[in-house]
């Protein structure tokens, strides 16, 4: 277990499906109180103040008994919601909140069936026909939105089925071809690389939001005010992105330094006769190298380099405590400036925000060294691009690596794109097949928490 | 010292892609007077009893038996570099010349360059500026996926100065290091940079994620790595060479990379260089080659001229010679 990834912060929540009866069709474990429905998965009685595992408590059981041979299980979270919302067609609702949202212990029990469980019932499900119990058993899952499975922009195959563990994924085209149905069933959105947009109109859709977990760890793509202003919170992977993105910011700081992609061009050219020996990079031990923004990312950063015996200086909103500078050998340096000055290597992790769009601009090149490179890992827009383009254009610094432009990719006719002093990567900050995975499990423990309301271990606040 | 010569150095030429740089000129002309190859050839007569001691940058100029009959007070051959297999030693020595190198000033860039190309192929760097910048890219994929070199097992064969400092740099990215060497370093040494010592290479082969060489040139380690060693490898193993192309068994090479026994290699020397433009190993996408710049940075090349003078100095005086080489 690498260290920065606590398994005690993200651990998820152990299955809860062990000690139900088994099936008498095979299909699964069956309600021990309704014989003729064989249903698998999670009830909203059983739920209620209870583990999946446990035996329901007589008052449950007495329930039960009352509603048994009714087709539609009410859901306890729409008995709490029927205060506010709208019944659905074929189940009844004030009955099912007068036996189950009544009274205090009624609504602890309430409160406590919202515990990660979703809607079980089923509209018009008078009938108890075998391939709906299939379905009910991934609809009692909470419903997670999600844009795609698969192709160039959706959620890779084998995340997706990391996901259906936990949740019923609804993908945009299900949602959109049956919004009535689906919108309630929605839980939380699973934002992987920045998809699906939330805007007011899709929020306005899906009233039992609890939760939108993104996959990464910048949330600059999202409007977190107006997500809020719906009551819906917001969780994010600070951990999982934290190594990957610090080894691009390494790869990138030593493949500029020493001119890795040129000299790559060199090795294989067709026009090449002889390596030159007059061809030089720049050195990396023992430069200075200046970190803009020591939050974890940058701090992780700053543990490499030193084994590169670089000198290290940082600017951030706050100085780090004593021993955590000591442990780097980092230097803090209150004034920007004081680090633009003195460093070889300028390196961006900070998180956009309005405070730090354009920090690096036309003033902050010019005080860079002539011989300096800069680096950014963060967002492109930390950067005011055009006065970058000017600065490599007019050797005011040397070159630039940036994992991240604005937009991505840029047009085709970028000025970046022709410049020589200059290596642009993909964003591929945490595109590695261990982060992408670990990505989703700690997206998983946000939302699984939000929606189980434990502790929520990585939630983003609006300003 | 006035009106005292400054003794004869003989230098292949100044500038151009093999020169002598011309920034480094100037002081080489405070302590000695540079004679080029094309200057002796049109002087020999003269200038061939002058000469006390050859600067070798980048193994230019070639000494052969004729050159060192022709130059009968030649004290010392002062070699670029830390490599020191392109030069016949017993030869050299036969002719009582002596010879030097510059062993440690390369050890941190040459280790920092295994890093980048270890970074660089796991990630996929080359690649990926390459699908940034081109004409036909319209968006980046999202299954575009390269792998992690942070916690991953670094094995290191060969721990000398350049292998034990790719072990510290390693370290900091929590990577496992095994090292194979030939003799076991110092326990402090190993606990220092977490290293796990294994006598045989076998095991670093099986256990290793990334296989860095950083051995020296010798009889014993011509083709270290060949068929064999490849096959021992894991198939999703990357093999980075900082060493010398001949460590390496290249079309042995070629066919591991063509049939996936190992997932990548990055290069920084290959046998020859350049390798032949129709070479197979130039045209394999899960290989990255750099143009053998271990050492290529202005400063260290000018701490390298810089020792050199001093070797020559110290030779041609009868002193104790920094950084000899011994047959």
């Amino acid at each position: 277990m690498r260290d920065g990834h606590g398994a005690g912060s993200y651990a998820l929540p152990p299955r809860r499906r062990a000690g139900l009866p088994p099936s008498r069709t095979g299909r699964g474990p069956v309600c021990p109180r309704s014989p003729v429905s064989n249903r698998v998965g999670t009830w909203c009685c059983l739920s209620a103040g209870q583990g999946l595992g446990d035996r329901p408590s007589q008052e449950v059981q007495r329930r039960g008994r009352e509603r048994r041979g009714k087709a539609a299980w009410s859901d306890c979270r729409q008995a709490e919601a029927a205060a506010g919302g709208a019944p659905r067609a074929g189940t009844s609702l004030e009955s099912a909140s007068s036996r189950i949202g009544g009274g205090r212990a009624g609504q602890g029990r309430v409160k406590r069936a919202r515990l990660g469980r979703s809607d079980c019932a089923r509209p018009g499900a008078g009938a108890v026909s075998s391939p709906l119990f299939q379905v009910m058993a991934k609809e009692e899952l909470p419903g997670v939105l999600i844009l795609d499975i698969g192709g160039t922009q959706g959620v890779l195959e084998n995340l997706a089925a990391l996901l259906k563990k936990h949740f019923h994924l609804i993908t945009m085209k299900e949602f959109l071809e049956n919004k009535e149905e689906m919108s309630k069933k929605i839980q939380s959105v699973f934002v992987f690389e920045c998809r699906p947009t939330i805007d007011r109109e899709l929020l306005e859709s899906l009233p039992n939001l609890k939760v939108i977990g993104n996959s990464g760890v910048g949330v600059d793509h999202l409007d977190l005010k107006m997500i809020s202003s719906f009551g819906v919170k917001v969780t994010n992977t600070p951990h999982a992105v934290a190594d990957p993105t610090a080894d691009i910011g390494m790869a990138l700081m030593l493949a500029s330094a020493r001119r890795l992609v040129e000299g790559c061009q060199i090795a294989v050219s067709p026009d090449t006769k002889h390596f030159a020996v007059d061809w030089l990079g720049v050195e990396v031990t023992r430069a200075t190298l200046g970190i803009i923004g020591m939050g974890s990312i940058g701090y992780k950063v700053a543990q490499r380099a030193r084994a590169f015996n670089m000198r290290i200086l940082y600017h951030n909103r706050n100085q780090r405590r004593k021993e955590e500078e000591e442990a780097v050998g980092a230097h803090y340096c209150e004034k920007m400036e004081d680090l633009l000055q003195q460093s070889d290597f300028v390196m961006l992790v900070v998180n956009l925000t309005p405070e730090t769009r354009r920090l690096i601009g036309k003033k902050e090149l010019s005080l860079m060294k002539p011989t300096a490179t800069l680096i950014n890992i963060s967002r492109g827009a930390v950067i005011d691009q055009d006065a970058l383009v000017e600065a490599l254009q007019s050797k005011v610094i040397r070159a630039a690596a940036l994992d991240v432009t604005y937009p991505e990719p840029l047009p085709r006719d970028h000025p970046l794109l022709k410049l020589n002093n200059i290596i642009i990567t993909p964003h591929i900050g945490t595109a590695t097949v261990q982060a992408i995975h670990m990505m989703a499990e700690e997206a998983i423990a946000n939302i699984l928490a939000v929606l189980n309301g434990q502790p929520i271990p990585s939630e983003v606040f609006p300003k | 010292m006035e009106g005292q010569e400054l003794p004869y150095v003989l230098i292949d030429c100044i500038g151009g892609m093999h020169g002598v740089y011309e920034d480094h000129v100037g002081f080489l002309q405070k302590h000695f007077h540079l004679i080029t190859m094309k200057e002796y050839l049109e002087n020999k007569t003269l200038l061939s009893k002058k000469i006390r001691a050859i600067y070798m940058w980048y193994h230019k100029p070639v000494v052969n038996k004729e050159l060192l009959q022709s130059l009968p007070n030649l004290r010392i051959v002062a070699s670029s570099g830390v490599g020191i297999d392109h030069l016949d030693l017993n030869l050299l020595s036969s002719f009582g010349v002596k010879v030097s190198n510059t062993p440690f000033i390369v050890s941190t860039d040459t280790a920092d360059l295994g890093m980048a190309l270890m970074l660089a192929s796991s990630r996929r760097l080359v690649e990926g500026y390459e699908m940034a910048v081109s004409p036909d890219t319209e968006y980046f994929p999202a299954d575009w996926l390269g792998a992690e070199v942070s916690g991953a097992t670094l094995g290191i064969v060969g721990m000398g100065t350049i292998g034990y400092k790719v072990a510290e740099r390693a370290k900091a990215f929590e990577m496992k290091i095994l090292y194979h060497n030939r003799s076991q370093r110092k326990k402090e040494e190993e606990s220092a940079v977490g290293a796990v010592y294994c006598k045989k290479i076998d095991d670093l082969l099986q256990q290793s994620d990334f296989v860095l060489l950083a051995v020296n040139l010798t009889p014993q380690t011509h083709k270290l790595i060949g068929k064999r060693e490849l096959e021992l490898m894991k198939p999703a193993a990357t093999l980075i060479n900082i060493s010398r192309g001949l460590v390496v068994d290249q079309d042995a090479l070629v066919e591991a990379l063509q049939n996936k026994v190992i997932k990548a290699a990055a290069l920084d020397v290959t046998y020859p260089e350049p390798l032949p433009r129709d070479h197979p190993l130039l045209k394999l996408k899960n290989v990255i080659i750099t143009p053998h710049i271990g050492s290529a940075t202005k400063k260290t090349r000018r701490i390298m001229m810089e020792e050199m003078t001093e070797s020559i100095q110290a030779g041609i005086a009868g002193l104790p010679i920094p950084h000899e080489v011994l047959p």
